[in-house]
């Protein structure tokens, strides 16, 4: 019996996706959710290197250990990181509240989960720029 | 899996350009993917200058004008033109809709119209739903009762209907699933939010006595929890529906599930 002649199955190209997608709020939010997650877990990081060096210090192992950590950290580069790192936490905690309207099944309506996007977002750098005014006007923080 | 870029294969190059006919007013110009799987060479944007005034109101309209009158080689799926099959989803100007029922005067500008996205193409904006509507029958989309037949219909009080409604209305258009980057990366895995919307379509019905066990058949982290109510579902859903919503139900439906 004769096979068939063999004909290579014909190439599917997969579809533009993002190449083609104009963006919705929600979605950068989405995005922006997963950033600031990633972006936190570097923040507890320098926090846990911030106790690290207060034990060293404190310990007596290493008592240069804080003023070390001070030098990069309460430098203008050090306080631009950690003004990033609480821009981050801060969206990511409305962020997170945002999640937690929607997972108890509100404002899913296409109008309240836009409000919902923004509000996250501009609440978020509003804390940060708030968080931040404290720090500078009770002279926690000096430039 | 998450990739940003397209496979080397599938990027697209620059195509032909169809003239308008001189003396034409109201010209648009459409940017529309081109896929021909004979030649095997790349996808490539086509475009084409359409004078307005020669068709209807809506995209469709246009595409119809130029298969008829400028490129007959345009492959591209339609059937009722009135927003009920669901054949011509696509993407038109980045969002998924029905070009059937979106008029070209919404746009700005070039139009760009392209296949559903992150879907195999099988020819220009024909892309290969095989995958889509095997998840459909995965969720067991039929009435499921444990009592026997009554003589006439099942009965539902008018408020267990009005549960129905937001959920019956799905055409399968896919417009939903394909707009999802949770779709997008695990479309092997994650069942999409129209598969969803329908799940939860059975499960709100007062006469399917199979509610646990559909329930049982989505707790899984990849059939439900991939999504991130992203919201892009809802925002492009051509009847309005919302499946990010239906979604939500089902999730919050889990933990009482017994």
């Amino acid at each position: 019996m004769s096979k068939p002649p063999s004909t290579e199955a014909a190439y599917r190209p997969l579809s533009p996706h993002l190449q083609v997608w104009k963006f919705h709020i929600t979605m950068f939010t989405s995005i922006l959710h997963r950033a600031t997650g990633i972006a936190s877990v570097v923040g507890a990081v320098m926090v846990a290197a911030w106790l690290l060096a207060i034990g060293l210090t404190a310990s007596g192992h290493c008592p240069e250990a804080y003023t070390l950590f001070l030098s990069f950290a309460a430098s203008p580069f050090g306080l631009f990181v950690w003004f990033g790192l609480t821009l981050a936490g801060f969206i990511h905690l409305t962020g997170g509240l945002r999640h937690l309207i929607w997972d108890m099944g509100l404002g899913f309506k296409i109008s309240s989960a836009n409000a919902l996007a923004w509000w996250s977002l501009l609440g978020g750098i509003a804390l940060t720029l708030a968080f931040w005014a404290v720090l500078f006007a009770t002279g926690k923080v000096v430039l | 899996m998450v990739e940003l870029a397209l496979p080397k294969r599938s990027q697209i190059k620059n195509g032909k350009r169809y003239k308008a006919p001189s003396g034409s007013k109201n010209v648009r110009v459409y940017k529309i993917y081109r896929y021909d799987p004979d030649s095997g060479e790349n996808p490539r944007w086509d475009k084409y200058e359409v004078d307005a005034k020669a068709h209807g109101p809506m995209v469709l309209d246009a595409l119809i004008h130029i298969k008829n009158n400028v490129d007959s080689t345009l492959s591209f799926r339609r059937s009722c033109r009135e927003g009920i099959c669901g054949s011509c989803a696509m993407n038109i100007g980045g969002r998924n809709t029905l070009a059937c029922t979106k008029g070209h005067e919404e746009y700005n500008g070039e139009i760009t119209i392209s296949p559903l996205p992150h879907m195999p193409v099988v020819k220009d904006l024909v892309p290969d739903l095989s995958g889509f509507y095997a998840q459909y029958a995965s969720i067991e989309p039929y009435l499921q009762s444990t009592t026997p037949d009554p003589d006439k219909e099942r009965l539902q009080s008018p408020a267990n209907r009005d549960k129905l409604d937001g959920l019956y209305e799905c055409i399968l258009c896919a417009c939903c699933s394909t707009s999802c980057p949770s779709y997008w990366w695990n479309q092997d895995k994650y069942l999409g939010p129209a598969a969803l919307l329908q799940a939860y379509r059975w499960i709100a019905d007062s006469r399917d006595d199979h509610t646990k066990k559909r329930l049982e058949s989505l707790e899984d982290p990849f059939k439900l929890y991939r999504c991130h109510t992203i919201m892009n579902c809802a925002q492009v859903c051509p009847k309005g529906l919302n499946p990010a919503k239906a979604i939500a139900e089902i999730k919050k439906m889990m933990p009482a599930k017994g």
